[in-house]
Formats: C-alpha cells, sequence, structure tokens
C-alpha cells in the first residue's frame, strides 16, 4: 500500500464512489437480484448429472458383434501416463488375428485423461459417460475385461462424437 | 408487587423462548439466504425445507466435548460465554414490541422492563458485551484469540462514540430517553402524510447509527474479531461444544437486538398508524402492533444478512480510518446542525 511512507490513492474513484453508500446500495442490487438466479445445484441421490458427450468418465471397451474390437496393440497402455493399463495379447482365428487375453485398467491409477481413446486406432476404448465409481479395496478397483466391455449401442453418443470432433 | 413479579416474569419466560427461537430461524435464514446469493441451495434436508438444520446443530452442538485449552484461565474461560450470552439477552429488556395489552383484566405493558432511560440502558449493556469477546480472547491463552479480543475492544471504542453521538440527535428530537415515548414520538405524520420516523428528521443520525451497529454485533463488514483468514477463529478459536454454542448464539441475539434498537430508535417502532381507520383499539391494536414490530425488525435482520453477502470485509487501519476520521466526525456534526435547528425553532 504505502511506498516511501506515502500512501498512494486511486484517484480515479469520483465522489460519488468515495461517498461508499451508493455503491452499497449497487451491491445490494445485485445481490438481491441473485436471490432469484436459477441454483446450480444438482440435488444429487434424487437427481443425477446428465454428462455431455463430451464428458470423460470411465474409459471402456468397445464390444461389436460380441467380441471387442480392441486389437491388442499395446498403445493405449504405451501412452498411459499413470500406468494404468495392462495388456496382454493372443492369437485369434478372427480376422483380426491378435485379441486381449487380458486387458485390465487399474481405475485408481486412472486419471481420466482419454490419451488411450485418443491414441487407439480401432475406436477399441473409449471415454464412457459413467463417473459414479466406487470401491471398497485395491483389488476390487483393478477392472478386467468383465467390467470394461460394454456393446456398442450403449457408446454411439461417444463414438459420435469423436467422429465429429476428431 | 408479588403481581408484578409474576408477570414480569411470565414476559421474561416468554421473551427468552421467543429470542431462541428467533436465532434458530435466523441461523437458518441466514444459511438459505447465503446459498441463494451464491446460486446454491442451502439446508434443505432436516424437516420441511430444511428448518430444522439449526435445531440439528445446536443438538450437536450440544453433545460435543467441552474443550478448555491446558494454560487456559479457566473461570474467565467458563465466564466469558455466559457474559456475552446474558448481556445480548438483557439488553432486550427495554425495547417496547407494544403498546399495552388487557389480559385477564390487567393493563400489561408490551416490555419488560418500563426503564426511563432505557436508552443509557442499552448503550450501558452494548459496551458490557465487548467484556465476554475480550475475556474469552485473553483467557484462551492463544494468540490469535487475544488479538480477536483486542481488535474487538479497539473496535467498540471507536464505534460507540458515533453510536451515542447520532443517539444524542434522536433524543434531542423525542426529548426523552424512553423508548417508549421516542416510539410515541414517532407515530405522528409529517406534511405529506409520511410517517414521523427519525429516518427522516435525522437520515444521517440513521445511517451512522446503522453502520456503528454492525461494527458493535460483530457483523460482517466488520466482523475483525473473528476473520477467519487471518485469525483463524477469532476470539472463540478455543472454545468448542455448549461454550461455543452460546457465542453463536449471542452473536445473533445481537443482531436481532440491534435491528430491534435500529427500528425503534428509528423506523417508528412498534407505532401502528392506522389503528383508527381499521377500526382496531385495545387488544387487536396491540397484535397489530406487534406485527407491525416484528415485519420491520425481520426486514432490518434481512437487509444486515444480505450486507453480510454483499460487503468483503474492512481492513483494520480502513475501519479505523473510518470510525475516527470519518462516522465521528459526521456523527458530531449532524448534532450540532440538529441541536441548532431545535435551538431556532423553539426561539422562533
Amino acid at each position: 500500500m504505502s511506498q516511501n511512507g506515502k500512501m498512494i490513492r486511486k484517484e480515479d474513484l469520483s465522489f460519488w464512489q468515495r461517498i461508499y453508500i451508493p455503491e452499497i446500495l449497487k451491491g445490494l442490487r445485485l445481490t438481491f437480484m441473485a436471490l432469484f438466479r436459477r441454483k446450480i445445484t444438482i440435488q444429487y441421490p434424487e437427481k443425477r448429472f446428465t454428462p455431455p458427450d463430451s464428458f470423460r468418465g470411465r474409459p471402456v471397451l468397445v464390444e461389436e458383434n460380441g467380441v471387442e474390437r480392441c486389437v491388442a496393440c499395446g498403445l493405449c497402455s504405451r501412452v498411459c501416463p499413470a500406468l494404468a493399463i495392462e495388456v496382454q495379447a493372443n492369437e485369434t482365428a478372427l480376422e483380426k488375428e491378435r485379441y486381449p487375453e487380458k486387458f485390465e485398467i487399474n481405475m485408481v491409477r486412472c486419471i481420466f485423461c482419454g490419451f488411450c481413446e485418443e491414441v487407439c486406432p480401432e475406436e477399441a476404448i473409449i471415454m464412457s459417460k459413467e463417473y459414479e465409481l466406487v470401491f471398497e479395496s485395491q483389488e476390487e478397483a483393478v477392472f478386467g475385461k468383465d467390467k470394461l466391455l460394454v456393446p456398442i449401442e450403449k457408446v454411439r453418443d461417444r463414438l459420435e462424437f469423436l467422429h465429429k470432433h476428431r | 408487587m408479588f403481581e408484578t413479579a409474576i408477570i414480569a416474569g411470565a414476559k421474561i419466560v416468554l421473551t427468552l423462548i421467543t429470542l431462541l427461537t428467533l436465532v434458530v430461524l435466523t441461523v437458518y435464514t441466514e444459511r438459505r439466504v447465503s446459498a441463494f446469493v451464491q446460486d446454491r441451495v442451502g439446508p434443505n434436508r432436516v424437516g420441511p425445507k430444511g428448518l430444522l438444520q439449526a435445531v440439528a446443530d445446536v443438538v450437536k452442538l450440544l453433545m460435543k466435548e467441552d474443550i478448555v485449552p491446558k494454560n487456559a484461565n479457566k473461570p474467565i474461560h467458563d465466564l466469558a460465554p455466559m457474559i456475552s450470552i446474558g448481556v445480548a439477552m438483557s439488553t432486550f429488556a427495554v425495547i417496547p414490541i407494544g403498546s399495552t395489552m388487557t389480559l385477564f383484566g390487567r393493563q400489561i405493558d408490551m416490555m419488560i422492563a418500563d426503564v426511563n432511560i432505557g436508552i443509557l440502558y442499552i448503550l450501558a449493556l452494548t459496551s458490557m458485551g465487548v467484556y465476554g469477546i475480550t475475556l474469552a480472547g485473553w483467557s484462551s491463552n492463544n494468540k490469535y484469540s487475544l488479538l480477536g479480543g483486542l481488535r474487538s475492544s479497539a473496535q467498540l471504542i471507536s464505534y460507540e462514540l458515533s453510536m451515542g453521538v447520532s443517539i444524542i440527535g434522536v433524543l434531542l428530537i423525542s426529548g426523552s430517553l424512553e423508548l417508549d415515548e421516542i416510539v410515541g414520538k414517532q407515530a405522528a405524520t409529517l406534511w405529506g402524510g409520511i410517517p414521523a420516523w427519525n429516518v427522516f428528521l435525522q437520515p444521517v443520525a440513521f445511517v451512522t447509527f446503522v453502520v456503528a451497529a454492525f461494527a458493535e454485533t460483530n457483523r460482517l463488514p466488520f466482523d475483525l474479531p473473528e476473520a477467519e483468514p487471518e485469525l483463524v477463529g477469532g476470539y472463540h478459536t478455543e472454545y468448542s461444544g455448549l461454550k461455543f454454542g452460546l457465542f453463536m448464539l449471542s452473536e445473533y441475539v445481537n443482531m436481532i437486538v440491534a435491528s430491534a434498537i435500529i427500528v425503534t430508535l428509528f423506523l417508528g417502532g412498534y407505532a401502528f398508524p392506522w389503528g383508527e381507520q381499521f377500526g382496531l383499539s385495545g387488544n387487536s391494536l396491540a397484535v397489530a402492533e406487534v406485527l407491525t414490530f416484528c415485519v420491520k425488525t425481520g426486514l432490518v435482520m434481512f437487509f444486515i444478512i444480505m450486507i453480510r453477502w454483499t460487503l468483503p470485509r474492512f481492513r483494520y487501519d480502513q475501519l479505523m480510518r473510518l470510525g475516527w476520521k470519518v462516522m465521528l466526525p459526521i456523527a458530531l456534526a449532524n448534532l450540532v446542525v440538529t441541536a441548532s435547528i431545535l435551538a431556532l425553532m423553539n426561539w422562533a
């Protein structure tokens, strides 16, 4: 506030601002109008937030015609900054020739950055809209293929969003 | 003699219960209003519309452990909240909430004590209230508490002067120290049909008094004794459980009392000017008066709450500058002008 013991005052305040009371009334008007604004609180357990398509919830594996799209290239695992993804590949008789024998995401480690989705050449791993993740132990937090596989119908929104914006 | 004692006792009990209920409601209102101002919803789970939230909080406070710091001065540490709450509650004794009511064939004044120096009583008690805060700060053996207590006393000294001086303006106009009579004077109407409230007769005194009242009740923008960012919790840092609850209670009682005093001194008090037009008399008039008083007090309290969620806290030097360099000269000038005008009018 002071420099060399000299008070520096802002000179751009007008007389009415210096009087202060009109400014208080202005502020009161603002807060009074605020009383009637729309509340942004969502009453959580009863009402839930519906995320937009751009929302990055927990990553899931897309399941098409009963099989995962994933070809176990391991790029997601490579790019994952939190080292949360583990992929083990194996051969398959299907056209794609490779499939993940084991695909695990440690949800305690996952930071929901979406890099895996971005890097995936097959659009096989994408971010869903699920955000309610509760675990009771570390082991429970490691999601295997059983929890990760999601039929493609359920993630159409996100796939369309990706097609439009990528 | 015995009869008057019983009546006074009944009035005291009634007032205490009403005050405590009002405090619960005020806490709820404050939380709801603050939430609304910030686009939130606020407490809405306990009871209908969350009305019982404050009750639940009180129950929680009652069940908490009472912690006294190791090197605290225990007797004073215990005494401080009692002073605070006692003073806050007893200030209400002289405030008239209506004229008279006839119950069981007796005329009953609608105030606990009809003191003919009501204003002096209020001034004396409000300055007593600071002892609670200062002692709490001092006895806690905590530097933040001590700072809070010291700030409180410094603040009181700076603002009590302008408060007293602005009251004198009102006294000069109404010519009495008795609150009932001050209200009676305001029941008349000025030319043009506006009521002869002291706000219109003494607007400057009104502003200075309201600002001083904010400072005396330690409400934002003058809540320096408990400035959280600087002093942890201020004077009640080391208090917990019931004793903390008492401080909280006295803060809100002080707020109610301050609004009641503002209403009584400046906003026409309980006076209900259209009693004859509506054909009210006796007890129905008294009820109308009490309602008038309650509505006015409620509005002032709403104003106080809104101010809290509108203005930021003053810095300490700003507080002192405002108190000594702005408020006091304005109040004094107002007093001189009022006195001169009254003298001229008497002389003419």
